[in-house]
């Protein structure tokens, strides 16, 4: 199977990516940017579930468990610090450490695929319950109250070192650009990196991987753990964006979403997702405004559709007709190449 | 929190909060329609509640429309449906506040929903109604929180039903912020009056097997028990409840039980002989009332919901806002402020209602009832009652630069004692 | 004493409950190792006919125990047709398509009766008296509903032609098919059984618990937590981690509360699972159905 891909396109697409950011303000309203800020949170998710499943082979069903760990560690570490930037660091070490601990537990217990994809789940909803059971004034971490049901209050961004000086909707805006932008790309370094390739071969085939003398158990967590540090991030950018983080991070709605993106974004690229995901979350809002079709009935019946005829994605099925129909034409050219040389030979 | 709100938006008010303002004030003005938005779920667990609401609504614009609009100008309504969940709540805040450049949103069912656009919508100065019966606390310049509160209906509950049934209380609520403050309210109230409340259960919103409390409350030796639980899932505990035979020998009253019409979900034999507290019933025995559920009901056809206190105050917090634009004789956010505070009243199918300028919430009638039959009869009504728990910790005459959430950390923390 | 009954009572009920929520979901996965997330809304359907029915006048008893089995039954066999066996050993893409079929069933029902459905069935059979305390008949006829369903299940595993063909495609499902046994029907006619049983429990609960379009999350996780602790053996699977798990809810909800009931409950599931990855009847039990 081909990587699809090369760091090269990771670049170009960033670079596109840097060039809507600096466009976005004079094409899009206010509000819409910071609608966007908020998206941009969830496909930072998304990025790291295409990581962890399309690349690692590990189909994390709770992914949102350490999305959720993220925006409330962050939210806890920025009320307790008085700022922001030591709680974003906070935030992604918490979500991967706690990724990394699980790992331990599944991937030296040498669970197979779906019950992993059932133990994540069942995490995923235990966080759900549990904060949900915090509300009560005797359920605090610091000076920040956790709030059970209501959630608690995130504070805004701050400048690096001035933790009076909030950050405006627009640098927010700017800022958590930046993040996904260096996310992607980090992403996409990743996978061609030794690091990365092993994973991948993992996920083709790890008993014939672990067979050449790699200990595939570290890898999986290895990958685990990165994954979850980016999710985590993605949790602070999106409980920022919101103002507020609430146990729903958690629940499984949340879980399925990012999964749906994944799927309809195509599981073998990076791009993909994160395309969906703006594409999709802009979707199931605007059924928000309408009262003609269930917004479940919509997410449902969109993801029957993909597992049974698009089952990998809309980007790799894309580019597989483009390469497809490029090939055809490189074909032709070669033929007709060969025939004008035969020609002028004659 | 160190960051408090407060400072968050003294530090951005300078910059964002400008420009938006500037817009509102200086195009919206005076020409075009003026626009109501309204931000309410109509899909997910909450929409039992958002629906009726959204439908009061309605039938409150369309009927100031068809009576020539608000100082002749129409009256623009944009609903709004967050799907119960809270990221849409704030985008659609921020859309409606910045976007749509909104003279008033009703929005909010929980107060998680509340908390999370009150500061947006203070951030871009976008006057702001909150309509759902909820623990009271809220201190906001910017913010009418029109709903029943404990004191309003808890207080007035609890001495009746112990005076009818015994001073052994067995307390349930839900387990979130309203459950939490509202069981406080209940020991407060409880002890107050001689009583004792033996114990307090709370119960996460998707439990649906109430069987060990149900044991429990049987072991307890309660008089009566009193719930504060909340939504679909918690119906089960009283079909359960009447199950076990419980529903004869120990009552139940209740301050949630019905603004999600429950009392249509269960059978008249497990219902029958509950008491309920709130500023509305849709059996109240007035002209106002009757002519308001008659318009409902035509409007709405066969399957019109039951209206509940959630309906009747979408309704008449529409109605006492737009009194408060003819007052001002502009819909623009201070002077519609200003004129709310000074004492304008309306009378609505629940009564006259005013609002109480200390606090910005609402002074209103309250009625007990007693559920027969699958309706509730009227058997107490107390006139133009105040919000006397927010009055405990809230002055917004003494000091009107205030947007908090003062119960946000419980009532012991706010120096209450209960 | 009157309380320990009682007590003791209100535990059986709630292993009762486990099971009776799980053994449908057991059945299809002990079968055909399919994980089926649209479980929880195959009791929602069940309730939901249960509700119709008896809101049309059918007789509740006549409702619960041939109604909802059926109309979920015939509902089992169409999923089945149309989508699960398209993806027979594809175990993540079945998990996800029965997952995107139980957010479509949610969003259908929805769409249909609204949100809240106003549903006046009652739990018949009145008050059992233990003592000073009081039970509801209804329970009790519940925990008699799930030992016969188990001892039905077990005896047509068992004892019949069908429960043969169907363990010996459970085992091996190449040599069945090499010995001429069509496995797709018997896959079919699997899924379309382990349906029927799960209609059969929402139809049975709904009395207590109301219906809601969303309530199969609150199952589902349970239910999914249940089987896969339990292993692939259908019977001695759901029963014993019925037992273990509904026991632990049960008595730490008595304690603590409903609060940590629950919690408690997918903790011992936790730890189980990596005790023994491959559940109860992976380590125990191997050679029980």
């Amino acid at each position: 199977m081909r990587l699809y891909g090369t760091f090269n396109g990771t670049l170009v697409t960033a670079g596109l990516a840097i060039i809507f950011t600096l466009l976005a303000p004079s094409i899009f309203q206010f509000f819409t940017i910071i609608t966007l800020t908020q998206v941009i949170g969830l496909s930072i998710l998304t990025l790291s579930l295409a990581l962890v499943w399309g690349f690692g082979g590990v189909l994390c069903f709770g992914q949102s468990a350490f999305f959720g760990i993220g925006a409330y560690a962050y939210s806890v570490a920025a009320v307790n610090f008085g700022g922001s930037t030591g709680a974003i660091f906070v935030a992604i070490f918490v979500a991967a450490a706690f990724a990394i601990i699980l790992g331990y537990f599944v991937f030296f217990g040498r669970v197979s695929d779906v019950y992993l994809a059932v133990i994540t789940l069942t995490v995923s909803l235990i966080l759900y319950s549990l904060m949900r059971r915090t509300s009560g004034p005797e359920y605090k971490i610091g000076s920040a109250l956790l709030g059970g049901f209501n959630g608690t209050g995130s504070p805004p961004l701050n400048m690096p070192g001035n933790a009076s000086a909030m950050l405006f909707p627009m640098q927010t805006f700017y800022v958590s650009m930046a993040f996904l932008i260096v996310a992607y790309v980090f992403s996409g370094w990743l996978i061609t990196t030794k690091f990365g390739r092993v994973c991948i071969s993992i996920r083709e085939n790890e008993v014939r991987t672990s067979l050449l003398g790699y200990d595939t158990r570290l890898y999986k967590i290895g990958i685990f753990g990165i994954s979850a540090g980016i999710a985590g991030l993605g949790g602070v950018l999106f409980c920022v964006g919101v103002t507020r983080v609430t146990p729903d991070v958690f629940s499984l709605g949340q879980s399925a979403l990012a999964i749906i993106w994944v799927i309809v974004g195509g599981r073998a690229t990076l791009i993909g997702p994160v395309l969906a995901t703006f594409v999709l979350y802009f979707l199931t809002a605007s059924l928000g405004s309408q009262q003609l079709l269930n917004a479940n009935l919509v997410l449902g019946s969109i993801l029957v559709v993909f597992v049974l005829l698009v089952p990998n994605g809309v980007v790799p099925t894309f580019s597989k007709l483009f390469e497809k129909r490029r090939a055809k034409r490189y074909s032709r050219l070669k033929e007709h190449r060969i025939k004008m040389r035969k020609h002028r030979s004659a | 929190m160190s960051i408090s709100r407060r400072s968050f938006l003294r530090s951005t008010a300078g910059v964002t909060l400008a420009a938006p303002a500037l817009i509102n004030s200086a195009f919206a003005a005076s020409h075009g329609p003026i626009k109501f938005v309204s931000i309410l779920d109509q899909s997910g667990g909450l929409d039992i509640y958002g629906a009726p609401m959204v439908d009061a609504t309605r039938m409150a614009i369309d009927e100031m429309n068809e009576a020539g609009g608000l100082l002749g100008r129409e009256i623009e309504l944009k609903v709004y449906d967050p799907q119960s969940s809270i990221q849409f709540y704030t985008q659609f805040a921020t859309q409606a506040a910045a976007g749509d450049k909104a003279d008033v949103v009703h929005a909010g069912i929980t107060s998680a929903s509340r908390e999370a656009i009150r500061p947006t919508l203070a951030r871009y100065e976008t006057l702001y109604f909150y309509n759902t019966l909820y623990e009271g606390g809220v201190c906001d310049m910017n913010n009418f929180c029109t709903g029943s509160t404990p004191a309003q209906t808890v207080e007035k509950l609890v001495p009746y039903t112990m005076k009818k049934w015994g001073k052994k209380v067995y307390i349930v609520a839900a387990d979130y912020n309203y459950g939490h403050i509202t069981a406080q309210w209940v020991q407060k109230y409880v002890r107050d009056n001689g009583g004792d409340p033996i114990e307090v259960e709370f119960f996460p919103l998707d439990v649906t097997n109430f069987g060990p409390t149900i044991k429990k409350i049987q072991s307890s030796g309660a008089d009566m028990v009193m719930s504060a639980l909340v939504g679909g899932a918690h119906v089960s505990f009283y079909r359960q409840y009447a199950a076990a035979g419980m529903n004869k020998s120990v009552p139940v009253a209740s301050t949630t039980f019905g603004v999600g019409n429950e009392h249509k979900l269960i059978s008249a034999e497990e219902g029958d002989g509950m008491i309920c507290a709130y500023s509305y019933f849709e059996e109240i025995d007035s002209d106002a009332n009757r002519d308001f559920v008659a318009r409902f009901k035509a409007r709405m056809g066969a399957d019109a919901p039951a209206l509940n206190e959630l309906a009747a105050r979408s309704y008449e917090a529409a109605y006492i806002w737009a009194e408060a634009v003819k007052a001002a004789g502009t819909a623009d956010r201070m002077p519609v402020i200003e004129a709310l505070r000074s004492g304008v009243a309306y009378d609505g199918p629940s009564g006259r209602v005013d609002i109480e300028p200390k606090t910005n919430h609402l002074n209103q009638n309250v009625y007990l009832a007693e559920l027969k039959n699958q309706s509730f009869n009227i058997i107490e009504s107390y006139v133009s009652q105040p919000p006397t728990d927010t009055l405990m910790v809230c002055d917004l005459v003494a000091n009107p630069d205030q947007s908090v959430f003062k119960f946000e950390n419980g009532l012991k923390a706010a120096g209450i004692d209960i | 004493m009157d309380l320990f009954f009682s007590l003791a009572l209100q535990i059986i009920y709630g292993v009762a409950n486990l099971a009776l929520i799980s053994l449908g979901l057991a059945i299809v996965f002990g079968m055909m190792r399919v994980i089926n997330l649209a479980h929880g809304e195959f009791l929602m359907l069940g309730g939901y006919t249960v509700v119709v029915a008896t809101n049309n006048g059918v007789n509740i008893w006549f409702a619960m125990l041939v109604l909802a089995p059926l109309v979920v039954g015939i509902i089992g066999l169409i999923v089945e047709r149309c989508l699960i066996q398209w993806l027979y050993g594809r175990m993540i893409d079945t998990l996800l398509a029965t997952w995107g079929l139980s957010l479509l069933f949610i969003g259908i029902i929805t769409s249909i009766f609204g949100a809240s459905t106003t549903t006046v069935i009652s739990p018949p059979l009145g008050v059992v008296k233990i003592g000073e305390y009081t039970s509801s008949g209804y329970e009790l006829f519940l925990i008699l509903v799930v030992i016969a369903l188990l001892i039905l299940v077990y005896l047509t595993l068992r004892l019949t032609s069908l429960g043969l063909v169907a363990r010996a495609t459970m085992q091996n499902a190449d040599m069945a098919a090499c010995l001429g046994i069509s496995t797709s029907r018997i896959y079919m006619l699997t899924f379309s059984l382990g349906a029927a049983v799960s209609g059969l429990a929402g139809g049975l609960l709904a009395p207590m618990t109301g219906v809601l379009p969303n309530i199969g999350v609150i199952y589902i996780a349970k239910a999914f937590i249940t089987v896969i602790s339990g292993g692939v053996a259908i019977l001695a699977g759901t029963t014993s981690a019925s037992i273990l798990l509904g026991g632990v809810n049960g008595v730490i909800s008595y304690v603590t509360g409903p609060t940590f009931g629950e919690v408690a409950l997918l903790f011992t599931a936790i730890i189980l699972l990596r005790l023994m990855p491959t559940g109860i009847t992976g380590r125990f039990f191997r050679k029980s159905q």
